[in-house]
């Protein structure tokens, strides 16, 4: 299986071009093919990609399955995966039948519908295994047009408004990245992703327009990735697109948003910032730090006074993520490992909970938190999925949500006590957003003349949270099935960050003596 | 056998929370109720059988499995047992199977669920309580006890809000959850602190590095601090949240709004003690924390006072006896400040006992006066539900303080409360040199008599006052609600009496029984108030704990009996390093030997204290029932400051909750709104004329279809060159 990588990444495009191709007709018929093909697709995409984990070494910190083929204009066609990328790219073949399974009640241009979220599942792919800069970059970028598009056609009243938005900030940011890459591959002469990564970019500190630079060029490029990045995190303060776009995007794309194309920040500042810019990355890792603690206590007050569900949720998911691009950028491996398990677990519960506003969307068509109330007299096991998966997003210990706080909020006490200490309200007020919630919806009596014959959740409902369930409570007690897989590639990457920024801080003393 | 104790609950809960629409509620109940009891027994035989020298350091380890791994950081679950677990072992599975089996009682029926099914699921909540609070005492990591730690909280919330139709359970329930979760954040804190310092969260590995570091400072926050002392205010600042103690209490008593069994089970006897298991539990730190253990005495105290005055006033029956559970839960913090760790353990467990009975009997009385809660409209109810009734006496009788005093026949004779509130009072004199927390203490048992006394005088004695239907109505309890009682007055006659030695004898017995090890200081005949700092540097003599189990208890029975007479005393002082045993107490901590010392007056205070309480509230309510209302009156500013407990919550609600609201909704509105968007918006003004008339096309598909074929080319080129470009 040489190209099992190639193989996995795209099955759902493939499935997508027999559907634009062959498909034809909107009735009944041709949209009940056009959703089981694409969940055949997306459920063969993830037993393939199981094979990807059983053939996974976690003691080879190196890239395994590594396909490099020649490709257009002397670039190189390059995958591979190493214990930071492999389970981000399981969270995704885990998730996507998952996401289709709950458009299955979709009836608008269902076959466009299931091929933009195939072609996304592909790009999506492509993001975590690419290992070519340029590969990396057109997946990255790509995945924004079915996005925008999922969010524009399908999306609510003021889709339009929120997909430009969304598009706007994350092509702009990644214009910028687009300029330091080919800064870099002057620099380098590469676009290879590993050779790049233990390259020795400038460290130099220059003046640029009177402003004096400190790590030089690390730190122009690191700036530059950042600036898409920090966007696609989202972190504060450039996530004001996010909740905008979950408001509108339909239930599946925001699950795919919040899920998965949330990760692509967190993977790229794992994959590009930290190896390839580590002095750029000392250098303004206390901005990062600092972001990241305001976006947990700032959101997580916005989160406090939402009136809408969907922007509630996607408020607590910026707040969550500041809890990633805090552990990341304290450079220790309890931060490396709890982003990384931040990640995939918020992977599984806020796409839950995006998915429990879906269901009762589907229901009585808003998101208004006051048109609901007392659920849990009609709605028995709602009410139950709802308060495992708020009890996970509240971090509660035995949930995988509470692993990655922990451990990210444990790593940066190590490194600066003031940062931890505003980090660790979060814990606070997520109880208090989480619950408020929670009670307005669910508790209560049912007095509301509209709600009174809702109907419990399908079987098909039930059979998409079993499995998110099944994942959040093992992750969150034997949480050693995610460490053992990527601590051995964390504590290269740790070492290696550790071993340039040591050397450039004896450079600076010796420079300075 | 321990792996039994602790998994018996996640089965009944699991198995009855899931499984009842298949076994049927009453097969769920019996179900769960079977295991909690399989549960105690063992737990009982795990206490009794327990003998700390067999192990080395005094406790046993069984690993389950692994749990967070990362770096250095390295944790699993595991069964830590010790004599402090075996205590918590048999409180928790003890109170939780006697509420269990309570509950088939008053859970019966249930008006705020006319149709639904609701007794599976309170159950089930119950045992998964009992297996969280089991988690949390066996744990053998910080991590794994925070797991307990937030799963109690998890069922309390449950619990509190069981009746969700009811908008104050909903929101006593949130409230209960942050609260706790406050308390929480100086916990993670202190955990954080304590990887950074040891570079472990094992508890073995802290105890054994405690000395090394105890003179380190850390940086937190603006300045360097003593790393101890830091460590051990965050520790007690999520002791604080969980055990009710001042400044984060505000949530005990709404959370009154839950069943009376959960009221019982969580709020008085387990849960909340899990602070003060905390504190005697990193006993090694908090040894070498003079500071933090100071304020831990001073909150205590204070605690206990601001409780006992709140409780004074009070007309909700389950209010008083939760105000009644803080000011307890002061007393155990001031024991536990001190280094008398076992004192605090001793007052711990007894007082699972007598306040469990005093919820119960208190459900009882509801139950029977069908769910009325306000005592004024009680009265004269010892002829409708005598044996409630007396379970609620001696519950009383217990709590107040009720004994002989000076009267020592080996152990002290007295009820259970008796014997360890008034071991926490001469170890506070002892501690403090008869300074404020003693003082507190004393007065607080006044006022614990006073409310004691107050309740049942109201609700037993008198005329029946309030509906009269209801009066007519009222009813004893079926005898699945009475034997519970039962039994746990038998705790609260004898627990006091019967495990006295072994808390609060002296060091040698205390450390025997806790698997510390201990020396003697000397024989100073006659002498009885010999300073101990002198004598601890003489000991030098490290006594076996082997050697005395088997053979020479007798005579030492013998010299204990003797301590009263202050006649060739031998005293013993703990000798252990930290880690040896299940509590640390320093060398030079003499709190416990001293306390046998105190004078006479010290002794009597708190019967005193009690009787007083005892006639001031005999005179207002039997007496002169019209005394209360006009002291009301003509007191009103003091009256309505205690009626509404000092203005806690309308204080936080200003200063914390409304802010928050107002700061969030500032920070959407002009935040995230005018600024950023504003600003973000401002800049793309030139672009966005451009995009909406391009967005008008959006919709009408032609984009649509040709961003599809630009993705869709790009996936075409992708393929035909990962099919056809071949290898190099």
């Amino acid at each position: 299986m040489d190209n099992l990588l190639s193989i996995t990444t795209f099955i759902p495009a493939i499935a997508a071009a027999i559907l634009a191709l062959f498909l034809r007709g909107d009735d009944e018929a041709a949209q009940r093919n056009a959703k089981w093909l694409a969940m055949a697709a997306t459920v063969m995409t993830f037993v393939v990609s199981l094979f990807i984990l059983t053939g996974f070494d976690a003691n080879d910190t190196g890239f395994q399955f590594v396909e490099d083929r020649d490709w257009i204009m002397g670039f190189n066609y390059k995958m591979g995966v190493d214990g930071i990328s492999v389970l981000f790219v399981m969270l995704t073949t885990f998730l996507m039948p998952l996401v289709i399974a709950s458009c299955w009640t979709v009836t608008t241009r269902v076959k466009e519908y299931m091929i933009a979220f195939l072609l996304l599942e592909t790009l999506m792919l492509g993001v975590f295994m690419a290992l070519d800069m340029v590969l990396f970059y057109l997946f990255f970028e790509a995945g924004l047009i079915p996005m925008f598009l999922i969010i524009g056609i399908w999306g609510g009243k003021d889709r339009i408004y929120a997909s430009f938005k969304f598009f706007l900030y994350t092509f702009l940011g990644s214009v910028l990245m687009l300029v330091a890459m080919v800064g870099m591959y002057a620099a380098a002469g590469t676009t290879d992703i590993p050779t790049l990564m233990t390259f020795d970019f400038g460290t130099d500190g220059f003046s640029l327009f009177g402003m004096q630079i400190v790590g030089g060029a690390q730190t122009l490029l690191w700036l530059a990735f950042f600036a898409s990045f920090a966007v696609k995190m989202p972190m504060w303060p450039v996530h004001t697109w996010l909740p905008d776009a979950h408001v509108q995007a339909p239930t599946a794309g925001s699950v795919v948003l919040a899920a998965i194309l949330l990760k692509m920040g967190g993977y790229g500042f794992l994959r590009f910032s930290l190896p390839m810019f580590p002095v750029g990355s000392e250098v303004m890792a206390p901005l990062v730090l600092w972001l990241s603690a305001i976006a947990i206590v700032y959101t997580s007050l916005v989160a406090l006074v939402q009136k809408d569900m969907k922007k509630l949720i996607a408020y607590s998911s910026v707040a969550h993520m500041g809890f990633v691009t805090m552990g990341i950028f304290t450079f220790n491996q309890q931060g490396l490992d709890g982003a990384i398990f931040q990640m995939l677990s918020h992977g599984f519960i806020s796409g839950a909970l995006f998915l429990c506003v879906g269901v009762i969307y589907d229901r009585m068509h808003t998101r208004e938190i006051d048109a609901y109330g007392g659920l849990v007299n009609r709605m028995p096991a709602y009410a139950l999925i709802f308060m495992f998966f708020t009890m996970a997003n509240v971090g509660l210990p035995g949930t995988s949500g509470f692993v990655g706080e922990f451990l990210t909020l444990l790593a940066v006490f190590q490194v600066n006590t003031w940062v931890a200490v505003v980090a660790t309200t979060g814990v606070i007020f997520s109880a208090a957003y989480a619950l408020w919630l929670y009670r307005r919806v669910v508790m209560g009596d049912l007095i509301k003349e509209s709600l009174k014959s809702i109907t419990d959740m399908t079987p098909r409902e039930r059979l998409i949270f079993a499995p998110l369930v099944a994942m959040t409570l093992l992750l969150g007690v034997y949480p050693s099935l995610v460490t053992d897989l990527i601590g051995p590639s964390v504590a290269v990457l740790v070492d290696q960050v550790e071993t340039a920024q040591a050397a450039y801080e004896a450079a600076t003393q010796m420079a300075q003596n | 056998m321990e792996q039994i104790i602790l998994f018996a609950p996640l089965v009944g809960a699991v198995l009855g929370g899931f499984g009842w629409k298949v076994m049927g509620e009453a097969a769920a109940q019996w179900l769960t109720t079977g295991l909690l009891f399989l549960a105690a027994i063992l737990s009982w035989v795990v206490l009794l059988t327990f003998d700390p020298a067999a192990h080395e350091n005094g406790y046993y380890t069984a690993e389950i499995f692994r749990f967070i791994q990362s770096g250095t950081l390295d944790t699993s679950w595991a069964i830590r047992v010790d004599r402090l677990t075996a205590i918590m072992l048999v409180v928790i599975t003890s109170v939780s199977a006697l509420v269990h089996l309570y509950s088939f009682g008053y859970m019966a029926h249930d008006e705020n669920f006319p149709k639904t099914p609701y007794k599976a699921r309170f159950f089930a909540y119950l045992s998964f309580f009992t297996f969280a609070m089991l988690m949390l005492v066996t744990a053998d990591n910080l991590l794994q006890l925070f797991f307990g730690w937030e799963g109690v909280g998890v069922a309390s919330y449950l619990l509190i809000g069981f009746y969700y139709k009811k908008p104050s359970a909903n929101a006593a329930a949130i409230k209960a959850f942050v609260v706790n979760r406050v308390g929480d954040f100086g916990f993670l804190l202190g955990i954080f602190a304590i990887y950074l310092t040891f570079d472990s969260i094992q508890f073995a590995d802290i105890f054994a590095a405690v000395p090394e570091i105890s003179g380190d400072t850390m940086t937190f926050l603006w300045r360097d601090w003593s790393t101890v002392e830091v460590i051990a205010v965050l520790l007690f600042i999520g002791a604080m949240g969980k055990s009710a103690q001042l400044f984060l209490h505000t949530w005990l008593p709404d959370a009154m709004e839950g069943p009376t069994p959960v009221s019982a089970l969580i709020h008085a006897a387990t849960m909340v003690t899990a602070g003060v298991f905390l504190v005697c539990r990193m006993s090694p730190i908090m040894e070498f924390a003079p500071h933090a253990t100071d304020f831990i005495v001073f909150l205590g105290a204070t605690t206990a006072f601001v409780a006992a005055t709140i409780g004074l006033v009070q007309n909700d029956i389950k209010r008083v006896i939760a105000y009644s559970t803080m000011s307890q839960l002061g007393y155990m913090f001031v024991a536990a400040g001190l280094g008398a760790y076992s004192v605090a353990m001793f007052h711990l467990f007894t007082h699972a006992f007598f306040k469990a009975m005093l919820f119960l009997g208190a459900g009882s009385v509801i139950h029977g006066m069908h769910h009325e809660q306000d005592m004024r409209n009680y009265g004269g109810l010892r002829h409708k539900l005598p044996k409630t009734f007396w379970a609620m006496m001696i519950g009383t009788l217990a709590i107040t303080g009720v004994g002989i005093p000076l009267l020592y026949v080996g152990f002290p004779v007295g009820f259970a409360g008796f014997v360890s509130k008034d071991a926490i009072i001469e170890s506070a004199y002892a501690g403090t040199a008869g300074g404020y927390a003693f003082w507190m203490l004393v007065i607080a048992a006044l006022f614990t008599s006073f409310y004691s006394w107050r309740l049942m005088f109201l609700t037993f004695y008198g005329t029946p006052r309030g509906d009269k239907h209801t009066h007519e109505h009222a009813h004893e309890s079926p005898a699945i609600m009475l034997a519970p009682l039962a039994i746990l007055a038998v705790g609260a006659i004898f627990a006091g009496m019967v495990f006295y030695k072994p808390f609060f004898g002296n060091a040698k017995y205390v450390g025997q029984y806790f698997g510390v090890p201990y020396a003697e200081q000397g024989h100073d005949a006659g002498e009885a108030a010999t300073d101990h700092a002198e004598g601890a540097d003489t000991a030098d003599v490290v006594i076996d704990a082997e050697d005395l189990a088997d053979g020479d208890g007798t005579a030492e029975d013998a010299v204990v009996q003797g301590e009263d007479h202050s006649t060739a005393a031998t005293h013993y002082a703990f000798d252990g390093a930290p880690g040896e045993g299940a509590i640390y107490v320093a060398h030079d901590n003499t709190t416990l030997d001293d306390a046998h010392e105190v004078p006479i007056w010290v002794k009597l205070a708190p019967f005193i204290a009690m009787l007083l309480g005892f006639g001031t509230a005999y005179v207002f309510y039997i007496r002169k029932p019209d005394l209360p209302r006009t002291l009301a009156t003509h007191q009103a500013p003091v009256y309505n400051f205690l009626l509404n407990k000092w203005y806690f919550d309308e204080l936080y609600d200003v200063v914390f909750v409304r802010p928050a609201k107002r700061l969030g909704k500032f920070l959407w509105r002009r935040g995230d709104g005018a600024v950023i968007d504003g600003t973000i918006n401002g800049v793309a003004m030139g672009i966005i004329p451009t995009l909406t008339r391009f967005a008008g096309r959006a919709q009408s598909g032609y984009v649509f279809t040709y961003a599809f074929a630009m993705v869709i080319g790009i996936v075409v080129i992708l393929t035909y060159f990962s099919i056809t470009g071949g290898y190099e």
